[in-house]
């Protein structure tokens, strides 16, 4: 690039700095939004099951029924909420939605336990909620085969005893697990929709027809608008990162820094996508509805929210192209693991790549628009 | 009735034709501009004006014929063309939340000036325009006609040869329109060449030569004086009149459905046609209770009205 051209280079990314700052609603939205959103989110999320409703009908009422009703409540899953005294009382809990679990001990239950058969503990789960369906089958059994084994051993020790320790969260918080993802995906959001409004808005009113009679070429005017923008979203992602460790205690175990450096080629990705988006869309409104619908494919196939191991083998692959899959694992390696550049090299590799490859196509997409 | 081009032209279009799909917008222009005229181009809403100044700024490819502009093709070096226009256009398409001296500091980068350069040609413009008291003030509380003179600045920054400006008067006030005429009579006295498109027919009379586009078409190009004498307008066996009248909607009424009368048109306080030699002034006048009856010239907007209507009843002129 000769002289003239960063000169006109430097023309563009300071008045995309003065209409950043000259805009205020588009500085709200940038800035405070997400922070909103962080809170929102980061307090409302809790994948954890606890205290699930339970409603009991206890129809043996006996010393035997009590104690493995005492193990439902010992265990902080279950929290009783109610007893009913007939099996459609106990069916009607369930779908009015009072209560997500009802256990039934029927009457035979001491006898049968006494007597060494098997005593028959009915557990109705509302399918309708399934992390809280799953949790409940889950600990339900266990609760049932802790109680059949102490029975068995009359008092004797335990042959196997698990001790998991959960690595890296310890108290398996989702906040510790979620916000990492979050502030990936707000800032991407931001970036996206921040630099096809950059475009669009100049297209709107009808600025973008007088550069182009300029000698203003279009990687100059790419570049120029990209850079205060990519300026911007770092110092956002910087923000969250600063208010997930003071208003989240989340703690940082690798480099901060490491991660910021990884995360520039990804949001070069995401503000050329932005860019790509503005050379169809018409209007801010058009582009912002097209911004949304990159998020969600990158909220919903990136493991933000559903672990990718579980994905059926075409959305597996599916992830693997989208950047975000590979940024959310970066943040969560370098946040809760303290991963570093040798776990993370090839992520940043990835990533790289992806920019290069979005880039190239929305700088072509732009120069046909052009012309 | 297509003048000769002038020697060495600034822009010399031949041929010019535009498509988008199947749809022809501008076809088979020729037309040369030479070094410091101020050439008007005139045409409905949709004729082609902006597309064919897009297509001389290299902005939209050619479907035939040749388009060179400051001795370069317009499409393949479209970069050192674009280096050495300016442009304005109807819209302020400035900045409106950038001050104007964002505005000018913004161009002067844009077109590669550096920090000496700017401050020495932006004093200048400055003081050309007279735009000196609003430069702190955001272009969007720039008045209509202040917007424009801005805009002319910013389009002068890199002292441009040649200056496209796509109907700069729309929607300003007639003192400001004066003015910014003033303006671009200056700089036509600098040697620059000024291609206006305009609306307004006393704009086009201040026109070197103007050229008349039609659904695409070139149907006229000359000298204001040269179009307005052109015979054709004027049918032959009939002469154009003037009436002045205290009631010029009656006359019009009465008039409009006489036999041997045509292009009736009301004109501030009298009333314009062409009649035929069977007519005398005399009869005329008695016909409508002692009106005056006067013989007038053609104006330009009569010699475009009748080129339109010979093109839409399908004759060639």
């Amino acid at each position: 690039m000769n002289g003239g051209g960063f000169r006109r280079l430097r023309a563009i990314a300071r008045k995309e700095r003065l209409h950043i700052v000259r805009d205020p609603s588009t500085l709200f939205f940038a800035v405070f939004l997400p922070v909103l959103e962080l809170f929102m989110l980061g307090y409302a999320i809790d994948t954890n099951v606890r205290h699930v409703r339970t409603i009991v009908f206890d129809e043996a009422r006996t010393q035997e029924s009590r104690s493995l009703l005492l193990r439902f409540t010992n265990s902080e899953d279950f929290r009783i909420v109610g007893e009913v005294f007939t099996d459609r009382d106990l069916a009607q809990a369930l779908v009015s939605g009072r209560a997500r679990v009802g256990i039934k001990i029927p009457e035979a239950y001491s006898r049968r336990v006494q007597s060494g058969r098997t005593g028959q503990v009915l557990i109705l789960v509302d399918g309708s909620e399934s992390s809280v369906a799953a949790e409940a089958v889950n600990v339900g059994g266990a609760i049932a085969l802790s109680e059949s084994l102490e029975r068995l051993l009359e008092g004797r020790r335990m042959p196997v005893e698990a001790r998991p320790r959960v690595l890296f969260n310890p108290d398996t918080r989702s906040a510790n697990f979620f916000i990492p993802g979050l502030m990936v995906v707000l800032c991407q959001m931001m970036a996206t929709m921040l630099s096809a409004n950059a475009v669009v808005r100049e297209k709107e009113r009808g600025t973008l027809e007088q550069l182009f009679m300029t000698p203003v070429r279009a990687g100059e005017l790419i570049l120029g608008k990209m850079l205060p923008y990519l300026g911007l979203v770092l110092a956002e992602f910087c923000m969250i990162g600063l208010l997930m460790v003071i208003g989240f205690g989340v703690p940082v175990h690798g480099n901060f820094f490491t991660l910021l450096i990884i995360a520039l080629p990804f949001y070069l990705s995401m503000i050329g996508l932005g860019l790509a988006i503005s050379t169809r869309a018409q209007t801010r409104d058009a582009s912002m509805q097209m911004t949304i619908a990159t998020i969600l494919p990158s909220m919903f196939l990136s493991g933000y929210v559903f672990p990718l191991d579980s994905m059926p083998r075409p959305f597996w692959l599916l992830a693997q192209a989208i950047p975000t899959t590979w940024m959310i694992d970066v943040a969560r390696g370098v946040i809760l693991r303290g991963a570093g550049w040798a776990d993370l090299w090839m992520h940043a590799m990835v990533l790289t790549a992806q920019a290069v490859v979005l880039l190239a196509i929305s700088a072509v997409l732009f120069r046909k628009r052009l012309t | 009735m297509i003048a000769e081009a002038p020697a060495a032209p600034v822009i010399d279009a031949r041929d010019v034709t535009i498509r988008f799909g199947r749809l022809t917008a501008v076809d088979g222009v020729n037309l040369a501009v030479g070094h410091g005229e101020v050439f008007g181009l005139l045409g409905p809403n949709g004729s082609g004006k902006t597309t064919l100044i897009r297509a001389l700024c290299g902005l939209i490819p050619l479907a035939g014929g040749s388009a060179r502009v400051l001795g370069r093709d317009a499409m393949r070096e479209s970069d050192a063309v674009r280096a050495g226009i300016g442009y304005m256009s109807q819209k302020f398409a400035l900045y409106e939340d950038l001050t104007a001296q964002e505005n000018l500091d913004f161009y002067s980068g844009i077109y590669g000036l550096n920090a000496s350069q700017a401050r020495e040609r932006q004093a200048e413009l400055v003081e050309e325009v007279g735009l000196a008291p609003h430069l702190n003030k955001r272009g969007a509380h720039l008045s209509g006609g202040w917007k424009q003179r801005l805009a002319l600045a910013c389009a002068l920054l890199h002292r441009p040869r040649l200056v496209f400006l796509d109907e700069p008067t729309a929607g300003i006030d007639p003192v400001a329109r004066r003015d910014l005429w003033d303006l671009l009579f200056r700089l036509s006295a600098q040697d620059v060449t000024l291609f206006v498109t305009t609306h307004y027919m006393d704009e086009a009379e201040r026109c070197g030569r103007v050229a008349y586009l039609y659904l695409g078409r070139l149907l006229a190009m000359g000298t204001p004086d040269d179009l307005t004498r052109w015979p054709g307008v004027t049918p032959a066996g009939s002469r154009r009149v003037e009436i002045l009248g205290d009631d010029p909607a009656a006359i019009f009424e009465r008039l409009r459905d006489r036999a041997g009368i045509g292009q009736v048109t009301i004109f501030g306080r009298s009333v314009r046609a062409v009649v035929d030699a069977g007519i005398s002034d005399r009869s005329l006048s008695d016909e409508l209770h002692g009106a005056e009856v006067r013989p007038t010239w053609p104006t330009l907007e009569d010699v475009f009205v009748t080129l339109a209507r010979a093109r839409e009843a399908g004759g060639s002129s």
